[in-house]
């Protein structure tokens, strides 16, 4: 069995996909990406300059290497699915891939998924080519309307976006990771390598991290605590967790010499 | 609580600034404010920009690497119409600023919507003190009498379909934490009705100006870094922006507390950046076009440089046009 992600046919080695909002400076971000042996890094189209004009005070994308990294533009900032198409279209003729990390949130301060508009502008854009990653609420029956309609993953919150609280969505992640028939990345919310790791042992395929890295106060090693963290998540789902009781068991049974 | 307020401004903003500078468009004023230079009253040179100059001023931004720039003028039916202001934001629109806000005289919501077709994306609008007493006693002449019509601004901007709206209370006219009282009620209001606008405070606290007035409550640097840190609390993922008003050692601890959104080397009367005439920024005499005297002179360049400094990321672009 592989253990390369594979999201719309394409094999990634790591299951880390890292966003590059709020680090200190694009050098550190840069940095910090080549810690995290992340393959796919997400960006705020809002930020970068779509004007084809090389604009040198929205140069963000300049510290992405497109070679090593797949970039994935994200709509953040969009509040409806119209907006966000037309932010999609205006950055595939800016020449960035027609990936797409689907993010529409109304809400300035939660900054929490809308679902119909979600749908909707996934609907859109997988009718026009592009390979849609959604971000949603930990809600299954939408996750299998985004499924249904052609996205190449869905991306459940953990918690709100740069809250840090783990995955607090538990239990309805645990039923879209259980009908999935596309890799599902737990998204927003992971403040420590541990819930990292936890998302992956769960079965997640992946996860996507951004605050708990940028804001730390070493965001390079902090990366690295990710990368490491998520391969011993993966690592742990595929050996199969021991299961728990409530009685002890001795690790090294006497049973055998009575 | 600066402990505090720093790490819930990391959490929600993380280490970026956002940067932006005003343009003032015109000091015709038909309001009589006791605290502001540009009172009707003050005998100053009165200056409004034709379009074109306007363009001019916000290339030179634009060349500063600006490209968040607020359109800031008095209120006057006239010399400030509403086609007059519809026309500086087209003239912006076309230059392809991708970030084109307003601080100017309170208007109907049919006027905001047609500002917001033009393509401006936010309204700043300080209701200046939210005691109604001094509010009266401050505003003697001219349609900002009307404290209720000034307090509903932000609600018509929203309605209007405003992305951002910015209050604020201008410090130094009544008690602060009074004020702060009362603009955490009002934001909270806000909030609560326009959940898909995003609001930010501001904390401009008064400067010397023509007029020569007097602040009859000061608010301390103390003060002011209490309150940052109090707003940053009471309201984690609200926006809070700074001037220049204030000195650059000051806004440099604020920058660390809880400040998201600062300007850099200002002008604050209109032309101050192109227009050979304009009078460079001095301590204030009787006749300085300015609204308010700068008291952080440095230019953006050095105010973003020591931003890195400091550990912080100053961001320019941070909206796209195609999102209005």
């Amino acid at each position: 069995m592989s253990s390369d992600l594979i999201i719309a046919g394409r094999a990634f080695h790591s299951r880390l996909l890292v966003g590059t909002g709020k680090f200190s400076s694009n050098e550190v971000m840069r940095a910090a990406l080549e810690a995290s042996g992340t393959e796919l890094v997400t960006v705020a189209l809002r930020r970068a300059d779509l004007s084809g004009k090389n604009d040198p005070f929205a140069n963000i994308l300049d510290f992405i290497d497109a070679k090593r990294y797949l970039v994935l533009p994200n709509t953040s900032g969009a509040m409806n699915a119209e907006e966000a198409v037309r932010l999609c279209r205006l950055a595939t003729a800016a020449g960035l891939p027609k990936w797409i990390k689907l993010e529409i949130h109304p809400d300035p301060r939660y900054l929490l998924p809308d679902p119909v508009e979600t749908l909707k502008a996934a609907e859109m854009l997988v009718k026009e080519g592009y390979t849609v990653l959604p971000y949603i609420n930990a809600d299954p029956v939408l996750a299998l309307r985004l499924q249904d309609a052609g996205c190449a993953t869905v991306m459940p919150l953990g918690s709100p976006i740069g809250t840090n609280r783990g995955i607090e969505t538990r239990a309805q992640i645990e039923i879209i990771i259980e009908q999935a028939r596309v890799p599902v990345v737990v998204d927003a919310g992971l403040g420590a390598p541990s819930q990292a790791a936890e998302a992956l042992e769960m079965g997640a395929d992946a996860v996507l991290v951004n605050t708990a890295i940028a804001v730390a106060p070493d965001p390079i090693r902090m990366a690295m605590a990710f990368r490491q963290a998520v391969e011993a998540g993966f690592l742990a789902r595929e050996v199969g967790l021991a299961g728990t009781r409530k009685t002890a068991e001795a690790t090294s049974p006497l049973s055998g010499f009575v | 609580m600066g402990r505090q307020a720093q790490a819930a401004t990391f959490r929600h903003f993380g280490r970026a600034m956002r940067m932006f500078a005003p343009v003032y468009l015109s000091n015709e004023c038909v309001n009589g404010c006791l605290y502001c230079g540009f009172s009707h009253k003050n005998a100053i040179p009165r200056i409004t920009l034709a379009p074109d100059v306007v363009e001019k001023e916000a290339r030179h931004l634009l060349a500063e690497g600006f490209r968040n720039i607020l359109l800031v003028a008095g209120e006057h039916p006239q010399k400030t119409s509403i086609d007059y202001l519809e026309k500086c934001v087209k003239q912006l629109r076309q230059l392809d600023v991708p970030s084109i806000n307003l601080e100017i005289g309170p208007q109907s919501t049919e006027n905001y919507r047609r500002l917001t077709a033009a393509g401006a994306e936010g309204l700043v609008i300080y209701q200046e003190t939210y005691d109604r007493e001094t509010y009266r006693r401050l505003h003697p002449i001219g349609p900002k009498q009307d404290y209720e019509w000034r307090l509903q601004t932000p609600h018509r901007a929203a309605e209007a379909g405003f992305r951002r709206v910015g209050i604020g209370a201008l410090l130094g006219l009544h008690d602060w934490r009074q004020e702060a009282l009362a603009m955490a009620a009002h934001l909270d209001e806000l909030q609560r009705k326009w959940w898909q606008t995003l609001f930010t405070v501001s904390i401009p606290r008064l400067r010397p100006a023509a007029g020569r007035f007097t602040p009859p409550s000061p608010v301390s640097d103390r003060d002011l870094i209490q309150l940052v840190c109090a707003l940053r609390l009471a309201f984690p993922q609200a926006g809070i922006v700074l001037s220049t008003r204030e000195p650059a050692p000051l806004r440099d601890i604020l920058a660390q507390i809880g400040v998201t959104m600062m300007s850099a080397g200002s002008h604050t009367d209109p032309g101050g950046y192109t227009q050979p005439a304009a009078t460079p920024t001095i301590e204030p005499e009787d006749h300085s076009p300015e609204q308010f005297a700068v008291a952080d002179n440095r230019s953006a360049r050095e105010v973003t440089a020591r931003l890195r400094q400091l550990g912080y990321d100053p961001v320019w672009k941070d909206w796209d046009a195609c999102l209005n």
